[in-house]
């Protein structure tokens, strides 16, 4: 088997599945007991969260461009649809789960308005939208916070419902919900124009502009389901954890940066796809989870450890691609030398 | 008559500009309260923030040269937390400046290996190495807070050294000074805004880009480390969330000072102007009776303000061109 010969994406996820696995293997041997329901039912509760943030930050990335405000996007959208619960207890769930998701996109609007029109680089757009969405909160809460007693019973019950139970691992709704999400992103990113056209405009922006392409339109539209998906993500947070204060969501956006960056889509867009997110999200989480429970080494590490990874991951794509790319130079050379047919085989 | 043109066409620039920004902000604080304009409240100002202004002037550099260092904010606090682990595990004070100051140089080194050797882009090294040096102070301190350093090194943070003039500002100004120096009057500073405006053409040119790069990020490690300590001296006490999205503040300051953040152009007037405006913008919403929290959504916006203006400006000019050139 010829491992260049593989397509460099499925050699990514084959690469995220086998650490996964390693993963797993070096903490069920420093950890007594570590593979157990409790570990499966925690980590794919909180994977389902990371990875609505993690695959709006995808689509955003793909287009060459970072979004820094989703974590203030989550907490203030939690906040918000929390309040909007406490005052109308019974408002009918779809419309409260649509209001997180509306908010959501017209903050994400507002990124992408500033970012594909005012042609603002989203670093600095979301840099500041950062601070300015979080501020938002602040003033919105009025030194107030959400509890549990103020929301509606069916909002506390959503995180405990099952769609199905195996022996004591239990499918979640909210899993079920996250999964069905990432499939209809997939789907999207691979079948629909929208979703080749954030991978033409990330590629090569002048080649998109040639062909026709709407760049503007596609990246704005970008930051508005980035905007949309974190919104939902707020949402399901407030409904995982009941209480929320000013500092809800806080640090998300660093963490979806590190699933999308490590589950192999390229920073400088263009490239990825939304399985390789969804391993890159259960991988950080699960990380985070297992140094929880590990005694030898205190559970600081984390962040720590979180930063290294993000930079392996990257360090290790930088150097396979271009070896791989060089590996297929050499080869598309060596065949043009044989033949006068031309090297067609030159993707990255 | 040259010489008012050119005055004239100074003004127009974006240092105009901020002169024009900060002569109002002065006058309408000034208006607002008596005391503003008093030397202790200016020192005062400067001393309040005086740790992100010290980074903010290596970070000029940085930008100029299109790269960026999120990772300063963290840096500061790694400094600050291994300075208070050495303290707590009884290494001399002066012993313990001087490694965390090396702690600074050594991150700033990791980041520069990443960055040049490895081929990594400086948003992504720095991004990971803001979560990461952060997680490496939590571990340092984990959840308590260091305190009961000697009486001198909190003293160094608080008290004026020279005049009315404390050692962190004195500090400010040799660096401002220094750094006029480099990036202004000397082949380095050129060398700077000569990859930052086309690297390909420096690598031409003969320019070694990898070791412009690498003395860059070294520097600014140093520099990050140097003002953690300077917060540990001024506040008296260290804790995991020293200088926590102090990242924010300073990028703020650097490009509301003109600087390009493709890099190739800026000036360190600039970026001391936009220093004058920030502080006296936060002094003054202080003395309004403006949070923290408001007065971090304003620095945001005037983030955002500050290159959406000079787009919106150069695409007007664009237009009026096009639209004399068709008559």
């Amino acid at each position: 088997m010829d491992i260049s010969k593989l397509h460099p994406q499925l050699l990514r996820v084959l690469a995220l599945l086998f650490v996964l696995v390693l993963v797993v293997l070096f903490f069920s041997v420093v950890v007594d007991n570590y593979l157990n329901a409790r570990l499966f039912n925690r980590v794919s509760t909180s994977v389902a969260i990371i990875a609505m943030i993690a695959v709006g930050q995808t689509l955003v990335v793909l287009t060459r461009n970072i979004d820094l405000s989703v974590g203030s996007i989550v907490g203030f959208t939690a906040y918000f649809v929390g309040q909007l619960l406490a005052d109308h207890g019974d408002l009918h769930p779809l419309l409260a789960v649509l209001a997180a998701v509306g908010v959501g996109g017209v903050l994400g609007a507002f990124n992408g308005v500033l970012v594909a029109y005012g042609r603002v680089p989203a670093i600095i757009v979301t840099l500041g939208t950062l601070a300015l969405f979080r501020t938002m909160l602040v003033e919105y809460a009025d030194a107030g916070s959400i509890t549990t007693i103020m929301l509606p019973p069916w909002l506390l019950e959503l995180p405990r419902t099952n769609i199905f139970s195996i022996g004591r691992l239990d499918f979640r709704l909210t899993v079920g919900i996250a999964l069905v999400v990432v499939l209809i992103f997939h789907l999207m990113l691979t079948r629909l124009r929208f979703g080749r056209r954030l991978y033409a405009v990330g590629s090569n922006p002048e080649a998109a502009v040639v062909a026709g392409i709407p760049s503007q339109h596609v990246v704005f539209f970008a930051f508005v389901l980035c905007g949309a998906l974190a919104g939902l993500a707020g949402f399901m947070f407030l409904a995982k954890f009941g209480n929320i204060t000013v500092v809800a969501g806080l640090g998300l956006e660093l963490r979806s940066v590190a699933a999308v960056v490590v589950g192999g889509v390229n920073i400088f867009g263009g490239s990825g796809t939304i399985f390789g997110v969804l391993l890159g999200a259960v991988l950080v989480d699960l990380i985070d989870n297992s140094l929880i429970r590990w005694a030898a080494i205190s559970e600081f590490w984390r962040d720590a450890l979180l930063g290294m990874l993000i930079l392996l991951a990257v360090a290790t794509d930088t150097v396979v691609l271009r070896q791989l790319n060089r590996l297929r130079r050499h080869r598309a050379t060596k065949l043009t030398d044989q033949s006068t047919e031309p090297a067609a085989e030159s993707r990255q | 008559m040259n010489l008012v043109r050119a005055a004239a066409a100074k003004l127009r620039s974006w240092e105009g500009f901020l002169l024009l920004i900060l002569i109002i902000t002065v006058i309408g604080n000034a208006i607002q309260s008596p005391v503003f304009l008093t030397v202790g409240n200016q020192i005062n100002l400067f001393q309040l923030s005086i740790e992100k202004i010290i980074v903010a002037l290596m970070m000029t550099l940085i930008i100029i040269n299109a790269e960026i260092d999120l990772s300063v904010a963290s840096m500061m606090g790694l400094s600050a937390c291994a300075f208070g682990w050495l303290f707590l595990h009884g290494i001399p004070v002066p012993l313990a400046m001087i490694a965390a100051i090396l702690v600074g140089t050594l991150g700033g080194a990791f980041n520069a290996f990443w960055i040049t050797r490895v081929g990594i882009p400086s948003l992504v090294v720095t991004l990971a190495m803001l979560i990461g040096f952060r997680g490496l102070a939590r571990v340092l301190v984990e959840d308590r807070g260091i305190t009961g350093f000697p009486e001198w090194f909190d003293a160094m943070g608080q008290q004026p050294i020279i005049g009315p003039f404390p050692l962190a500002l004195l500090i400010f100004f040799a660096l401002l000074i220094l750094l006029i120096v480099v990036l202004h009057f000397s082949a380095f500073g050129r060398y700077v805004y000569v990859i930052g405006n086309n690297a390909q053409m420096a690598r031409y040119s003969g320019v070694d880009i990898l070791r412009v790069k690498s003395i860059l990020f070294i520097a600014s490690g140093t520099v990050a480390a140097l003002a953690g300590l300077l917060f540990a001296a001024r506040v008296g006490a260290v804790r995991g969330d020293v200088a926590l999205g102090f990242e924010l503040d300073i990028i703020t300051i650097v490009l509301l000072g003109g600087v390009s953040i493709f890099g190739g152009s800026g000036s360190i007037f600039g970026v001391l102007l936009s220093i004058l405006i920030v502080l006296n913008l936060r002094n003054g919403m202080a003395l309004a009776n403006i949070t923290g929290h408001l007065q971090t959504g304003v620095i945001g916006s005037l983030l955002i303000l500050s290159v959406l203006i000079p787009n919106i400006r150069q695409r007007i000019r664009d237009a009026l061109e096009r639209y004399q050139a068709a008559r």
